[in-house]
């Protein structure tokens, strides 16, 4: 079939900040198909200049307002690391629990309410609420959840208050992990009728062979810290970021591209479950395998299982980390110290992906230099490289401009994008 | 009558109009109230009929000084929603820098459209201003129930410090640390102090304030000065004036 067909998604919807998707067909011919995001710069890197060390995770948290706690956390570790601050044991079980809070929210968000409309075939969750009534409940449970998490273990469930450089500012109210531990518990069944829910869905069938990128540590699923490992075989420390990025501009886009051993590398769920899939919770396990996810999955859309498969290990390590934290007295939370030059870099895996914050600091304790590499700048160029892919092979099988249409913006959400954080 | 509104974001993280799918028990009773034309982040339909328009972000592009007043000749009501819109925000810390030197340093030679930071009421008549970093869904909740109702919304005018005291917290000052408490607009119910990290004035000025005390009493207890001056201007929330006296 010769036609031509020109898509221009001006400010794609369902997806965080501006970008706009351009594909153009020629005589049935694919001639360019780009992923080109649109979204005001504001300059972080710049702004951090000059700021004292302990205020830096506060105007790093304001980078997103989805993964706040994971910004914040990139920073203390960056800090820490460049001070040699060793924070106390609790600090850093409270912190990976606050992680697992944001990206279970940040996940029941993607997965309920921006993806679903397209698998259930509307324009957006508000149908749903009549259609799917108990999927949308299960949703905003667990998304309360997450935000619940978040609120007991670090104040607020958007843009940390007691996350703190050294450890935390204010311990956990333990009444409130307790009330946290029964609402975990009562609150699997929601996740175990979602799962139902996507097992009945057909995940388009699309393959384009990449390099997963994320966090190793070998002995736990991967948060906070390890080393940065790929599907490709590269193995580095957690200072050598800018080797995993090679960053590079393009200028139909405000947010910038990277590469690895390939043209394009992917970030997110689907790279940590590819990367380290034999060290989540045997029950996430066995959601992997329900659904038929094994490493290395190519296909893109299985992001979106991936991050389901995550919500279960969340579920079950959180429980076990409220345990944890109301077995101890909580009594020591912080790491005084004195600040002093140095320089490093702290890598976190945020909902998205794996999150660098590089910082330098002076003699005075003020930031000389800050870089901040995003997840989803880490997905650019496979976005990029899988609309090209995808719309070849829909032309071959024949497809209709409306559903070239709707699998060219169903394959960007997967990735689940945070743009303005992208550009920040 | 359901209250048409849009939701709108600029230079921004986007916090702020994520609040309102927050407090998920009672997001049903909500939306109940909410007839909901244009919101990008979770709708795909779009319409440009609305009354009331939710502006999130600062302005730093001309593309967006458009956007502004194309939506201001359409809504009835104008909202600064969170403390970019209201302030400026975060965002205004960029303004300390060249605009040139700065796209230098983050996009090489890449040419970057990029404006000084301003806050909504810079360009636009702002009809209501909502602060926060990120707003309080709670307060949300409360004001846009007397919209639906026809009455004035109004926000707190005593100081943080208020509210602070009222959960019985320890003053952070007793601990040998600047907090914006006293001159900052409550409505968080203290939040950041609660947390044991200071105010640092997202929600702006107190109507109740008394400028010159705070100052006096930083100064009585030795706080670094160049430590208040970061905090005063964090948010962009408070007057130069008030920050030259540093």
């Amino acid at each position: 079939m010769k036609r031509d067909y020109s898509l221009d998604i001006h400010h794609l919807t369902r997806v965080e900040g501006h970008a706009n998707i351009q594909i153009t067909i020629r005589d049935g011919e694919l001639v360019d198909a780009r992923w080109a995001i649109v979204e005001t710069p504001r300059f972080f890197e710049v702004m951090l200049k000059g700021m004292s060390a302990e205020r830096v995770p506060f105007l790093t948290s304001r980078i997103c307002g989805i993964c706040s706690i994971s910004h914040s956390l990139a920073s203390i570790r960056a800090v820490e690391r460049a001070m040699e601050i060793e924070p106390p044991v609790m600090a850093e079980k409270t912190r990976l629990l606050a992680m697992h809070g944001e990206t279970l929210q940040s996940h029941a968000l993607h997965l309920f309410f921006l993806i679903a409309p397209d698998f259930a075939g509307t324009s957006s969750v508000l149908p749903l609420i009549q259609s799917h009534p108990d999927l949308v409940r299960a949703g905003l449970q667990l998304k309360e959840l997450g935000n619940e998490i978040s609120t007991v273990t670090t104040g607020r469930c958007t843009h940390p208050v007691s996350l703190v450089v050294g450890g935390l500012s204010k311990a956990p109210d333990k009444e409130k992990l307790l009330h946290l531990r029964t609402m975990i518990q009562e609150r699997k069944p929601a996740l175990e009728s979602a799962c139902t829910f996507f097992r009945s869905l057909t995940i388009p069938d699309f393959i384009r062979e990449t390099e997963f990128i994320s966090l190793s540590n070998g002995s736990t699923y991967p948060a906070i810290g390890g080393h940065l490992v790929s599907t490709d075989g590269v193995d580095r420390e957690e200072n050598d970021y800018l080797l995993m990025t090679n960053e590079y501009t393009r200028d139909f886009s405000t947010s910038k591209f990277t590469r690895l051993s390939r043209e394009s590398s992917a970030a997110g769920a689907l790279a940590r479950f590819n990367n380290n899939s034999h060290l989540l919770h045997p029950k996430a396990r066995e959601c992997a395998e329900s659904f038929g996810l094994q490493p290395v999955c190519h296909n893109p859309f299985m992001n979106n299982i991936a991050q389901l498969v995550e919500c279960v290990h969340i579920l079950e390590d959180a429980e076990e980390l409220v345990n944890s934290l109301l077995e101890s007295d909580l009594a020591e939370i912080i790491t005084p110290y004195t600040p002093k030059a140095g320089a490093a870099t702290g890598a976190v895996e945020a909902p998205r992906g794996i999150l660098y914050h590089h910082i330098e600091i002076d003699e005075q304790g003020k930031v000389a230099k800050a870089d901040c590499i995003i997840p989803t700048t880490q997905n650019n160029a496979n976005i990029h490289l899988d609309l090209q892919a995808l719309v070849q092979q829909a032309l071959k099988e024949g497809k209709s401009d409306g559903e070239i249409t709707k699998l060219c913006e169903m394959v960007v959400r997967s990735y689940d994008p945070c743009i303005s954080c992208s550009v920040h | 009558m359901k209250l048409k509104i849009a939701s709108f974001d600029f230079t921004c993280c986007e916090g702020c109009q994520l609040q309102l799918a927050n407090r998920e028990s009672t997001l049903a009773d909500f939306l109940e109230l909410l007839d909901i034309r244009n919101f990008r982040e979770i709708l795909s339909e779009k319409h440009d009929d609305y009354d009331i328009a939710f502006i999130e972000g600062s302005i730093s592009r001309q593309e967006e000084v458009e956007r502004l007043l194309k939506i201001r000749q359409q809504a009835k009501v104008l909202v600064a929603f969170g403390t970019c819109a209201c302030f400026g925000g975060v965002n205004s810390l960029k303004n300390r820098f060249q605009l040139d030197e700065t796209v230098r340093e983050v996009y090489g030679d890449m040419a970057v459209d990029t404006l000084p930071v301003r806050k909504i009421s810079d360009i636009v008549k702002v009809d209501l201003a909502i602060p926060g970093c990120p707003v309080a869904k709670e307060e949300v909740e409360r004001i846009i129930v007397s919209l639906a109702t026809d009455s004035m919304p109004a926000l707190p005018n005593y100081p943080v410090c208020v509210e602070c005291k009222q959960q019985l917290n320890t003053c952070l000052f007793e601990l040998g640390e600047i907090c914006l408490g006293p001159i900052t607009r409550a409505g968080c119910n203290a939040v950041c102090p609660t947390g044991k990290t200071a105010c640092l004035g997202c929600r702006g000025p107190a109507e109740e304030l008394n400028m010159p005390a705070f100052l006096e009493l930083v100064r009585e207890r030795k706080l670094s000065d160049s430590d208040l001056h970061e905090k005063l201007s964090f948010y962009n929330a408070f007057e130069p004036a008030a920050t030259d006296e540093t």
